[in-house]
């Protein structure tokens, strides 16, 4: 008889299963990757696209459409998992439970936060930034968006069950993300001015090393409840 | 506990899983609950439940709509806090540990927990890969006993019939090693093929010392084994 | 045994009977030290060297503000109470604590913009502490939205109360942001390690409003929590006695 499969081999099953449902359903996850590209796009378009103006509206223009595309993919993080009772079977399995979240949240960064994190930086070159900013940026849109990834399942599972879920989530996710929003923009508008972004840079991963500790157990707790 | 056959012909349970101390343990009753009392809001739904359920035994929920079997089964899988009341599994508390009661756990609700995008042998596998990881020629035989053999292999769950969907499940309970099954109507959508093949392994599951609660809204009848009734919440399970 | 009387509390009937009781006192000291704080402030307190008699505005902002911290603060406690050892009435108490916390914290928002206007030459900034204070706003909406979203009781109970306690992190940032940032809101007065820079006459006018006020959510939360809990309790047997008691004295 073999033994049985311990947290972190469950939690890979787990990833490999949503890498791989995903992997048949690609359109699912390039939604919010295009919401991205198309609300940083609207920016320029609202405004006088002179480079220098365009370059102090860069970081806030990101950062938005991060935090707007984010909210947009954070939908569908439990969502179809909870209708059809595969949620249930997780917190029956006998393994972590948050662990088993962990991994979810941890595919789900995969598949649209870091599809954001690389086009990113393109979309701030299209935005006026300097090419030498490219690698800052690209680190704050790396840490934020963990944490916004993090913080966001709380929201996600907070809304399981209920009707109309979206606007509520974001009304829920927006204050405990806004840390992350404004030292994010912060630490791009000093990669963009030339300037020493490193402390700004340090309080993201500070945010995301908070989050990792203590967001899996507040969305654990919330999905828990939804299943009662 | 005379009534299990001396000679099994599915492997026995094994006798002491390196993790869990309870396998020592010896109980009749490897399933006791008492005076489980539970509310959802003004509803007072479980009231004051009494009984317990032996190796090899079938209990059978045939109470009418709406008056509380899936509350119960989600109530002994854990999904529900009971007010009052206690549920021991082989003598112990099951809140001391969850984690090892629910490992003997295999609970089927409404929703067979099947990902439709995927094909029977991925979702079985996955699903194992979280309890017990199994080799594919398991599975395939898995997928045999429940009569899905001969489908096409790369097709995925959601273009199959509701049966086949609900098979897929009953083969995953197999594969499980949980000694005590809570299925919510788990015949629903099988054609009588596809109940006799239920019947099959629960009989397979049951002979090989294991128990089953299930909730449904008409009598089971297997043979051979020992096979309570319960007809309506108030009384006492026959 | 110290725990009887937590267990007294949860105990449906006898926080109705607490409540019912105790409420109308704390209304009646509310009302008294409001008259007399109101009394201090508008007229005792004298007038302020740099900002003359707007500065009184300062006796409804402060206590206001205090309020909204201290009712989130409280119905976090309540929340998690209710959340681990499963006390319905610590949930009722919870969601009697918000639309009163809500309240406090917009006229805290309110008074502050009409302090902010003459003071510092603008409605509003995006100044840390008001910018914290507003997302207290957000939260106790996002809490009465969350409840009022969910159906069956328990689940939006259990769920809000999941979000009450992930909230209470705005907490210390709304009282220490005027510390760790350099903030158009001026620095604490009163909850300073060398004592309150304020002079003797301005200050207990204010502590009296700050009690008042204090009082004042104290008599509106028990009221709500006791309406909360009839509604609950419908069904229980102990209810019918109860008003039938109260119909006869």
């Amino acid at each position: 008889m073999s033994l049985r499969a311990s947290s972190p081999a469950a939690a890979m099953a787990v990833l490999r299963r949503d890498l791989l449902l995903a992997a048949r359903r690609p359109g699912e996850w390039l939604q919010p990757l295009g919401f991205f590209v198309l609300v940083t796009v609207l920016f320029p378009l609202a405004m006088d696209p002179e480079p220098s103006r365009l370059r102090m509206v860069a970081p806030a223009a990101l950062w938005v459409s991060l935090l707007l595309a984010s909210l947009l993919a954070l939908e569908i993080l439990f969502r179809e998992d909870s209708r059809d009772g595969t949620l249930e079977q997780y917190a029956l399995s006998g393994q972590s439970f948050t662990a088993l979240l962990l991994a979810k949240t941890a595919t789900h960064w995969l598949l649209t936060g870091l599809p954001m994190v690389l086009v990113g930086p393109l979309a701030a070159l299209s935005l006026a930034a300097p090419a030498a900013a490219v690698p800052g940026i690209a680190l704050a849109l790396f840490l934020g968006s963990l944490s916004l990834s993090l913080i966001g399942a709380i929201g996600a599972g907070l809304t399981l069950g209920t009707r109309r879920g979206g606007a509520l989530l974001s009304l829920l996710v927006l204050p405990l993300v806004a840390p992350v929003l404004i030292f994010g923009a912060r630490a791009t508008a000093w990669a963009i001015a030339g300037e020493e972004a490193a402390g700004a840079l340090y309080l993201l991963g500070a945010m995301g090393v908070l989050a990792l500790t203590l967001a899996p157990l507040a969305a654990a707790a919330a999905v828990r409840i939804s299943m009662e | 506990m005379g009534s299990i056959p001396a000679v099994r012909t599915t492997p026995a349970w094994p006798a002491a899983l390196p993790e869990s101390p309870w396998a020592l343990q010896r109980t009749d009753n490897l399933l006791e609950v008492s005076q489980l009392h539970l509310w959802r809001g003004d509803r007072h739904l479980l009231r004051g439940l009494q009984f317990s359920v032996a190796a090899g035994q079938l209990l059978q929920l045939l109470w009418p709509n709406g008056t509380g079997k899936t509350t119960l089964l989600r109530c002994l899988a854990g999904f529900l806090h009971a007010e009052q009341g206690e549920v021991r599994w082989q003598g112990t508390n099951v809140e001391k540990d969850r984690d090892a009661f629910h490992w003997d756990l295999a609970y089927l609700g409404h929703e067979s927990a099947l990902k439709g995008d995927l094909t029977a042998m991925e979702n079985l596998r996955l699903s194992c890969a979280l309890r017990v990881p199994q080799k594919a020629e398991r599975l395939r035989i898995a997928l045999e006993k429940v009569g899905l053999g001969s489908i096409d292999p790369a097709l995925p769950v959601r273009s199959m019939s509701a049966g086949q969907k609900r098979r897929v499940a009953l083969a995953r309970l197999s594969l499980w090693h949980a000694r005590l099954w809570l299925l919510d109507e788990p015949a629903t959508n099988l054609d009588a093929a596809g109940q006799a093949v239920f019947g099959k392994l629960l009989g397979a599951h049951l002979s090989g010392g294991g128990l089953a609660i299930v909730a449904t809204h008409r009598a089971i009848e297997l043979a051979g084994t020992a096979n309570r009734f319960w007809v309506a919440p108030q009384e006492v399970p026959q | 045994m110290s725990w009887t009387w937590f267990h007294r509390f949860g105990s449906p009937p006898y926080f109705y009977r607490f409540a019912g009781r105790w409420a109308p006192w704390f209304l009646g000291f509310a009302t008294m030290l409001l008259l007399v704080g109101l009394y201090g402030a508008l007229v005792s307190a004298p007038v302020d060297y740099y900002q003359s008699e707007v500065y009184r505005i300062i006796y409804v902002h402060v206590p206001s503000s205090y309020l909204a911290l201290m009712s989130y603060t409280w119905m976090a406690v309540a929340a998690a109470v209710g959340l681990i050892w499963r006390i319905k009435v610590a949930h009722a108490v919870a969601a009697a604590c918000a639309p009163a916390g809500a309240s406090f914290t917009v006229v805290s928002l309110v008074t502050g913009m009409i302090w902010g206007e003459p003071t510092w030459g603008t409605w509003w900034t995006w100044d840390p502490r008001l910018v914290s204070q507003l997302f207290v706003l957000f939260f106790f909406l996002g809490y009465i939205a969350l409840r009022g979203a969910i159906e069956d009781r328990e689940r939006a109970d259990r769920t809000s109360a999941v979000l009450a306690i992930v909230g209470v992190v705005n907490v210390p940032i709304v009282h220490w942001s005027v510390t760790w940032w350099n903030s158009l809101h001026q620095a604490p007065t009163l909850m300073r390690a060398d004592g309150p820079s304020m002079p003797m006459s301005m200050l207990w006018p204010l502590l009296v409003m700050i009690l008042a006020y204090t009082f004042y959510f104290i008599a509106l939360m028990l009221m709500r929590a006791r309406a909360e809990v009839l509604r609950r309790e419908r069904g229980g047997t102990w209810l019918r006695e109860e008003l039938s008691d109260e119909e006869k004295e």
